[in-house]
């Protein structure tokens, strides 16, 4: 046991795939210790808050000052503040006016500014040119010296008739971040309902994983016993269950899958009682292999010598058949796991998922996401995270599941 | 291995396993194969006996038969006397009490998840030893090792699988020797194992028919090895009897064709060995 775990260790495909999976399980679990609270409470009022941090500009205003002199400040404001389509709208004034900014660098916001300043006069009329783009070029002129004006801003605050100054804010003055009432770090940004989503991929996965685990021991279970029984009882049982199970094998199972899961009912439809219906139709496969194992198995001498023995069906099954097929059966249940959480994923996709505002699942997370477009108006982070963490949970799955087969099945070492 | 054993002879004497008319066959229609053609045979009490035959003859066939691990599609075995009742597994328990199996491959014999003392333990069990006290479970288990020149001390907390090859065979005589059936079917036991261990496997099966009174049927291809230990020889191809007797009898005077090529396949090692003084131009009946 402990040599077979240590040749289990060594597979680095094995180890890899522990690793995200250990690391996945990690963060899953320390997490919630640093953000806890309900998963699904809508912190914003808009949808699809961009990552970032967030700081209260109430509390930002009213918080001690320092006095920073930073030399690269203005440059970065007004680059901040002149978009793309200014610039390219100020040097479309330049070529009409016929002035020369082959010395000016494009990129050199400062010095096109200066140029500007220097040069644009609004009674200048340009021939050809229509009132409303005269009258954008007066707005351009009027946006652009307020960057350069070396103003403060006054924050007031009324008291009944007459403004109170509150603050005066100049453009040298910093608040440290730390100081702030209310900042909200939001690394993956809101969701539709204003959810932190971060917060929300970290508790769904958990809820996803603890699916694929109640739908994959399901559905070992089931493959198991059968295929047991088939393999090593034979003849009629044996006719039975394989029937059964051709039946169950004809029929698609995720068709299965989404006409049970309808016709159960949104309400009815919990995380568990989704787990337990993707068990239910995803066992042919296992009861398949198990029974050809137990086939092969059933001829040996040990089992003979077991019955001889006087050993009960049940405990030859349990000792002699059982522990030769153990690792086969693993293997078979991480697979199983990891399409259990697919299979969730594409059931709450198509809508027939654990009904909503309970818990949130990966799958459910890439439902709402599709719902209210965020593949359409770029929201990337209300789904591709949740895709990048299917991926990888199957992906590290899987990987445990090829390291295994190498390591029981010898033939497939390379 | 050079002494010619002592031959009985039990003509006559009590009845042990007897099979009228078995036959076996696999499969329907035109995929249909007779391994065991409608055999007849009288095994008696304390009888060695030998089933010899090439590899497809349908000795291992007959001898899982004989063990109740198939179903003989025609004709009936008798066991002691009166037709064996093998229907349920109460009944099969009590038939595996008096009908025990060493197999070919000792490697493949034992559960390699189990250690060598339950091995031990469940034949105790089996022979109503459950209640027996720890010390006593102990001496017989160490009785039954040093029966077959291994030590118990050493053995247990073992797996099999850290045991040789000849080891392991011995183990399962020890096996034996604890459960004391009426008939030991030993099916090739010696074909896996090294030339020492097989000398001392068969002397050891010898000992036990003398010690315990025990029937042995041994199914080998060997017909020198089965002319060396048997009192009685049946020799099968395509899962018939061709010819069966008394050993001597059966091998120095042979009279199927198909003997009489086992007999000249037989390697020379030794002058005593040298079975090609027997008669092999005697006319086939």
């Amino acid at each position: 046991m402990k040599n077979t775990l240590r040749q289990v260790f060594h597979s680095s495909k094995f180890l890899t795939g522990f690793l995200i999976f250990a690391a996945i399980l990690l963060t899953m679990w320390i997490y919630p210790l640093f953000n806890p609270g309900n998963p699904l409470e809508m912190i914003g009022v808009g949808t699809f808050a961009q990552p970032g941090t967030y700081f209260s500009l109430y509390d930002a205003a009213t918080t001690r000052t320092e006095t920073l002199r930073l030399p690269d400040a203005d440059e970065k404001r007004i680059t901040n503040l002149v978009s793309d389509a200014d610039r390219a709208a100020m040097i479309e004034w330049f070529g009409l006016m016929e002035i020369d900014v082959s010395e000016v660098d494009a990129t050199d916001i400062d010095a096109l500014l200066d140029l500007w300043l220097e040069h644009y006069d609004p009674s200048v009329k340009i021939k050809g040119m229509t009132q409303a783009r005269r009258n954008f070029f007066k707005r351009l002129d009027k946006n652009l010296r307020q960057i350069r004006a070396a103003d403060t801003l006054l924050v007031m605050h009324q008291e009944e008739e007459e403004l109170v100054e509150k603050a005066r804010i100049t453009k040298t003055d910093y608040v440290n971040v730390s100081d702030v009432a209310n900042v909200k770090r939001l690394p993956l940004g809101t969701d539709n309902f204003g959810r932190d989503v971060l917060k929300e991929l970290v508790s769904a996965t958990g809820t996803s994983i603890v699916i694929g685990l109640i739908a994959g021991t399901v559905a070992t279970l089931i493959g198991l016993t059968l295929g047991l029984l088939a393999g090593y009882v034979g003849g009629l049982a044996d006719d039975i269950i394989m029937f059964i199970t051709n039946i169950f094998t004809v029929i698609p199972g995720f068709v299965l899958l989404i006409l049970i899961s309808y016709s159960i009912g949104q309400d009815q439809r919990g995380a568990s009682v989704v787990a337990i219906v993707i068990g239910l139709t995803s066992w042919t496969w296992t009861a398949r292999s198990v029974r050809s194992q137990v086939i092969s198995l059933r001829n040996r001498d040990h089992v003979n010598l077991s019955k001889l023995s006087g050993h009960s069906l049940f405990r030859i099954i349990l000792t002699d058949i059982l522990p030769y097929i153990a690792s086969y059966v693993v293997m078979a249940f991480i697979l199983q796991v990891s399409s259990g959480i697919l299979a969730e994923a594409q059931l709450s996709l198509l809508g027939l998922g654990p009904k909503t505002t309970v818990t949130p699942t990966l799958g459910l997370m890439m439902n709402w996401a599709m719902l209210y477009s965020a593949h359409t108006n770029g929201s990337w982070w209300a789904y591709f995270p949740v895709i990048l963490t299917i991926t990888l949970i199957s992906f590290s799955l899987n990987l445990m599941n090829t390291g295994l087969d190498q390591v029981f099945n010898p033939t497939l070492r390379d | 291995m050079s002494e010619k054993k002592e031959r009985h002879d039990f003509t006559g004497g009590p009845l042990c396993l007897s099979g009228r008319n078995v036959t076996k066959a696999f499969g329907l229609g035109d995929r249909k194969t007779v391994a065991v053609d409608h055999v007849d045979f009288d095994f008696h009490e304390g009888e060695f006996v030998s089933i010899v035959g090439e590899s497809g003859s349908g000795k291992t066939t007959l001898s899982k038969m004989l063990l109740g691990l198939l179903n003989p599609t025609e004709g009936e075995i008798l066991f002691e006397g009166k037709v064996r009742d093998i229907s349920t597994a109460r009944k099969k328990r009590e038939y595996w009490k008096g009908i025990q199996a060493i197999f070919q491959d000792p490697f493949s014999s034992f559960n390699v998840f189990h250690k060598i003392d339950s091995v031990l333990l469940d034949c105790i069990n089996m022979r109503g030893g459950r209640n027996l006290s720890q010390e006593e479970k102990v001496r017989l288990m160490t009785e039954a090792c040093s029966f077959v020149n291994l030590k118990f001390a050493e053995l247990t907390n073992k797996y099999p699988f850290e045991l040789s090859g000849g080891q392991m065979q011995r183990l399962m005589i020890a096996r034996i020797f604890l459960l004391k059936p009426r008939i030991l079917l030993a099916d090739e036991p010696t074909s896996m194992v090294d030339a020492c261990s097989r000398a001392t496997i068969l002397d050891m099966l010898l000992d036990l028919r003398d010690e315990t009174g025990m029937t042995i049927i041994f199914i080998t291809h060997d017909i020198g090895l089965a002319y060396y230990i048997s009192d009685t020889v049946y020799i099968m191809e395509h899962g018939r009897f061709v010819e069966s007797g008394k050993a001597d009898e059966v091998i120095l005077h042979p009279k199927a064709a198909y003997t009489k090529r086992l007999i000249s396949d037989v390697p020379k090692i030794h002058e005593e060995w040298d079975l090609s003084t027997v008669d092999l131009l005697a006319k086939e009946e």
